[in-house]
């Protein structure tokens, strides 16, 4: 573990337990206490996670919107100050660079979340682009910011617990920008990567410690628990929320991920409208699909999807949710395979084993 | 956690062993490293296993692991309680969390094996 990057809670999560795994990079707790566990608490109370990892980078100046508008298949304009969204970031060929958040801060000032995977690459990317907005500048501010997550039904009764903010009236993909939470000075954002109500509280990387005792204390009567990255993975999972890395890549569009709706066709211009739009028009040859076994056995990243013993696609997530108690997979394949009700095969060990494409997302709160 | 009167595989699987018969299982350690178990397919009664082969695998929320058997011989008896309920592996490791009952072919095998103090040294070790 010595060689990999840490968070401000590192030690914090040494202190409770986590069982620390290299994250690409980064150690991170996978889980404290057991991720059926820790997804539960989130699911039907509340989970706290540290996603300090999560990289951010600061474009402002005149000229920055444009720029974000260039890069982003998203509309960016239609955000008022203090309103976020989600988006892909494509390559001139459709690809997707990254899966991103946008926050507008001000008219000419945002804010990217991106994955810690391809922070360097999206810094790099947004560096390029921005020679021809001279008045923009690209910061990267990830080392420090620190991230927090505070997900599942009970997130807002335990923040507001915490801060005199108006938590009710803080509409999902919205943020209070300057507001103490506990004492510490945070950005609150209510987003979330797990498919329930919550908030991702941004805040100096000095005070990340603090900030985690004082959430953790606050949510105690609320049964909640610190929650690792196995945990995130399964209950974005269930909510179909893509990864960078699985459902999306560099040779896959947002078009063939079902991302269709946060690409903005009415734009003038964006950075791979080109290529999305004749695929558009010629129509997509794979898309993603949410599937469930049929036959016993649990779908993995890497295993092949079969149709009559053809290979004809890769799972890019499986587990056994554990909410649905289902074993489910995702993955791409032709279109023609792509309808509900479908039949396919997934390799498990070199046995074939039955399935059928399901309806995504597998889980949607009430 | 590694109780006294059973055997134990650098592979993590223990044995208990009565005549010419060895339960099997995975040990403490091995069910923690996994974290919840959700899945084991395991073989079928009549089955052949072979020291230090796979015999199936189990399955925790984020891993796969093979299981190896400790002794060679025939599958006589499947635990089907933990076929359908596999978090008996975390509850109960040495107890409702076996595996299999394996007739043994070779109980020679046997000398090959960790006692509790020597497998509880190799878990500190690693």
């Amino acid at each position: 573990m010595e060689n990999l990057q840490k968070t401000p809670l590192y030690n914090k999560h040494i202190e409770n337990g986590g069982k620390m795994v290299n994250f690409g990079g980064w150690a991170l707790p996978v889980q404290y206490s057991s991720i059926i566990e820790e997804h539960q608490a989130v699911r039907e109370r509340a989970g706290l996670f540290d996603v300090s990892h999560m990289g951010e980078i600061r474009l402002s100046g005149p000229g920055a919107l444009a720029l974000v508008q260039k890069a982003v298949t998203n509309d960016v304009s239609r955000l008022s100050p203090f309103q976020a969204l989600y988006t892909p970031v494509c390559l001139p060929r459709g690809g997707v660079v990254d899966d991103i958040l946008v926050y507008r801060l001000g008219p000419e000032e945002f804010l990217l979340v991106v994955n810690a995977a391809t922070k360097d690459k999206d810094y790099a990317w947004f560096g390029q682009l921005a020679v021809e907005f001279s008045g923009v500048s690209v910061e990267d501010i990830s080392s420090q910011t620190a991230q927090l997550a505070l997900q599942g039904p009970r997130a807002a009764q335990i923040l507001a617990r915490l801060t005199s903010a108006d938590l009710t009236s803080l509409r999902y993909y919205w943020v209070s920008p300057d507001v103490e939470v506990g004492g510490v000075k945070c950005m609150i954002s209510r987003t979330g990567y797990t498919g329930e109500d919550g908030f991702e509280l941004y805040c100096p990387a000095e005070e990340a410690s603090r900030l985690w005792d004082e959430i953790m204390s606050a949510g105690e009567r609320e049964g909640l628990l610190p929650c690792g990255l196995g945990a995130r993975d399964t209950l974005r999972f269930e909510a179909a929320m893509p990864l960078y890395g699985h459902e999306l890549s560099e040779n896959i569009t947002p078009l063939e991920a079902g991302l269709e709706r946060f690409v903005s066709w009415e734009k003038d211009y964006f950075i791979g409208k080109e290529a999305l739009l004749r695929q558009k028009k010629e129509g997509v040859k794979r898309r993603l699909v949410g599937f469930e076994m049929v036959d016993r056995g649990i779908p993995r990243q890497g295993y092949a999807i079969a149709r009559d013993g053809q290979v004809i696609g890769e799972i890019t997530s499986g587990t056994q949710s554990p909410t649905l108690g289902k074993a489910l997979g995702m993955g791409y394949v032709p279109v023609e395979y792509a309808a509900i009700n479908t039949q396919l095969e997934v390799i498990i060990r070199g046995r074939s084993s039955r399935a059928k494409v399901v309806p995504t997302p597998f889980y949607r709160r009430k | 956690m590694y109780p006294v009167d059973l055997k134990y595989s650098k592979d993590h699987e223990w044995i208990r062993v009565e005549g010419n018969r060895g339960t099997v299982g995975i040990t403490f350690y091995a069910q923690e490293s996994l974290g919840d178990v959700v899945y084991v397919d395991l073989p079928q009664v009549g089955d052949e296993v072979a020291a230090g082969e796979s015999f199936g695998t189990v399955e925790s929320v984020k891993s796969v692991s093979d299981l190896y058997a400790p002794v060679s011989g025939k599958v006589v008896e499947v635990n089907q309680e933990v076929i359908d309920h596999p978090d008996l592996i975390n509850k109960d490791p040495y107890g409702d969390g076996w595996l299999i009952v394996v007739e043994m072919s070779d109980p020679g095998e046997l000398d090959d094996l960790m006692d509790s103090k020597a497998y509880e040294e190799m878990v500190k070790e690693s």
